[in-house]
């Protein structure tokens, strides 16, 4: 069974500093992290590696220092790395990320194809999805649980704020994971040893089945107007009240700021 | 020397890091609270391959470095010393030792197991009337033809009611002295070894400290370790590498006070402002930040000349004597800077003074670490 995880390197912070000229993220000064989601759907393949023996390839795309998550799941236990970088897949949206990374796993084989929900930097979750649409292939996303049957199907169980959905999916399909379900597991000394004596393989835009105008910002329909820190709330309230007080006191401070 | 790491030694530390920050942290105020010893973290470093890390990988070990292992034990030390000290003596009190003087087949029968945390090992050199004049040692081993028979008891000692390996000096021959004394590897199950009382501490309260105790105790013949009467060089030397394992231990404390007093002083306002405002506070961290760093830098250097195969006795006591002393006055100020609430259990400065003030003393007083210093000096 071979296993391909996709990765992304996202700045470690949840107070995101933005650019006011230019519009985009600072990262500048803040450290790079494995993306949670990303991490809990690697921790999901390797504990079908623990179960089933599958084969983990760690693909990510990005510029050269993402280098160094790829070398993180290396030591966590992934068997292959790869690190797909060109100047030409610069600026991309979510369709070119989606469009180049399913261009590279074309050329692989694999039987299941993970991705984490959403990257905490740009909170879209839709690479997941659409990289599923560019390779036609069925996909589960919001994943919390996935077991593989007897017959060598899936059985996945998906979670969101409405529903736990259970599904089985046949043949090949990409899962997005849920960060929540999957508790990573530590790099082991071992792994951390051997980490740079291993391959990450880089490929480039020629090495990949795509056409080069879809890639990066010429391949980006998506154009960013303006970007923006979101300004802080006012802290809550806090009111421990019985059920009666409850709806009196909510109506009152509706009315106080003239919503009712 | 180059004091930068590696990118596998960085990889490492952000590693041991998130280990010490998710695994050992929330259990160190309970590990404090019930004098309970942390199996359960012991077993976690174990899975990770913690427990083996400069042992090379043909005994079973991860094949790091020292550099490695003092990061681990400063790390783990920054937010439970109790953890450290577990790892420091399992590492370099018992592994170290066999590594540097066992026999192949003693190396192949102890290593891999002790690597990978299945065993644990503890180290016996003091005993009630043998502290800091470990060359008055009166545990005895006679030579019974094809056994060892040691009789005599060892205290202090780190690990105890949990190691299954221990490596313990007796004397062979009482007439030649500090020549007469010998090393062994004693096994738990060994009969007429057993572990006598534990002892009841001020700090390092998870970290089982207890006695040994020898009853004419059966010791295999191939279990001498090294040259018969070589005893006290190997358990000198063990300390040496073991200073910088506690020397690690102290900055790790001093690091963990200085992050605890840099929150709280940022945190806590009187007179409407920060007390971190406050140029008694800054020009007193500085002084500590300034510290902490050259601890560093001594601990490093001692690492560094051990992997590098220099001589390194006098900077391991540097090191430690230097680390030791910063623990314990980061600790107290940190207390001081948390006033009353410092001095309560409810922050952690409280533990961590407690903690600090044991690394002034084990392996080597402050004071034997200025012997050694000055002995180096003025030879």
């Amino acid at each position: 069974m071979n296993i391909i995880v996709c990765i992304k390197q996202v700045p470690d912070t949840t107070e995101i500093k933005i650019d006011p000229v230019k519009g985009t993220l600072i990262r500048e000064g803040v450290p790079s992290i494995m993306n949670p989601d990303d991490k809990g759907g690697l921790e999901l393949a390797l504990r079908m590696k623990d179960m089933y023996g599958a084969n983990v390839t760690v693909i990510t795309m990005g510029p050269p220092q993402a280098d160094l998550i790829l070398r993180e799941a290396l030591a966590m236990g992934a068997d292959r790395a790869i690190l797909l970088t060109d100047r030409k897949f610069a600026g991309a949206d979510t369709l070119a990320t989606s469009y180049a990374l399913a261009g590279a796993i074309k050329t692989m084989d694999y039987d299941l194809i993970i991705a984490g929900r959403q990257a905490i930097d740009g909170d879209t979750a839709q690479v997941g999805p659409e990289m599923a649409e560019h390779l036609g292939l069925p996909q589960v996303s919001y994943v919390v649980d996935a077991q593989l049957t007897d017959h060598h199907s899936l059985m996945v169980k998906k979670e969101d704020e409405e529903c736990v959905q259970t599904l089985e999916v046949e043949g090949k399909c990409v899962l997005t994971v849920l960060a929540s379900a999957y508790q990573a597991r530590y790099m082991s000394v071992s792994g951390i040893m051997e980490a740079y004596s291993r391959e990450v393989e880089i490929w480039t835009a020629d090495k990949i089945e795509v056409e080069e105008e879809k890639l990066g910002l010429k391949g980006s329909p998506t154009k960013v107007f303006r970007s923006y820190p979101k300004a802080l709330k006012t802290p809550g309230e806090l009111h421990e009240v019985s059920e009666e007080e409850a709806v009196e006191l909510i109506v009152s401070k509706l009315k106080e700021k003239h919503i009712i | 020397m180059d004091f930068s790491y590696s990118k596998t030694e960085e990889l490492f530390l952000q590693m041991i890091r998130s280990f010490a920050e998710n695994e050992v942290k929330p259990l160190a105020a309970e590990v404090d609270e019930q004098e309970r010893f942390p199996m359960e973290t012991v077993k976690k470093m174990a899975k990770l391959g913690l427990m083996g890390i400069p042992v090379p990988k043909e005994y079973g070990g991860a094949g790091g470095n020292n550099q490695m292992y003092i990061m681990a034990v400063e790390e783990l030390s920054r937010v439970c010393a109790t953890t450290g000290v577990i790892l420091s003596a399992h590492t370099s009190l018992c592994m170290a030792p066999i590594m540097e003087n066992g026999t192949e087949e003693q190396k192949q029968k102890y290593l891999p197991k002790l690597a990978s945390g299945e065993w644990i090992g503890a180290f016996g050199l003091t005993e009630p009337n043998a502290g800091t004049d470990a060359a008055m040692q009166q545990t005895m081993a006679v030579d019974a033809g094809d056994h060892w028979i040691l009789n005599g008891s060892k205290i202090f000692i780190t690990n105890a009611a949990y190691a299954d390996v221990f490596i313990v000096m007796a004397m062979t021959d009482k007439s030649k002295g500090v020549k007469g004394i010998s090393a062994f590897i004693v096994e738990k199950g060994f009969p007429g070894f057993s572990i006598g009382k534990k002892e009841a501490k001020m700090g390092i309260r998870g970290s089982a400290t207890c006695e040994l105790i020898f009853e004419n105790c059966i010791v295999p013949k191939e279990n001498l370790l090294g040259v018969m009467g070589k005893g006290f060089n190997i358990a000198m030397k063990t300390l040496d590498g073991g200073r910088i394992g506690i020397a690690s231990q102290a900055l790790g404390i001093a690091q963990g006070a200085m992050d605890e007093t840099v929150k709280y002083t940022k945190e806590r306002k009187q007179f409407g402002h920060s007390i971190a405002s406050f140029q008694n506070t800054q020009f007193q961290l500085a002084d500590l930040e300034t510290k902490i760093n050259a601890a560093r830098f001594l601990v490093r250097n001692a690492a560094w000349k051990k992997d590098n195969q220099l001589p390194y006795t006098k900077d391991a006591a540097m090191a430690k004597l230097f680390a030791a002393e910063t623990a314990m006055e980061m600790t107290t100020k940190a207390v001081q800077f948390h006033g009353g609430y410092g001095y309560t259990r409810e922050y952690p400065v409280e533990r961590m003074m407690r903690d600090a003030k044991i690394t002034e003393i084990y392996e080597g007083t402050s004071e034997v670490q200025r012997m050694v210093i000055a002995g180096h000096l003025l030879k």
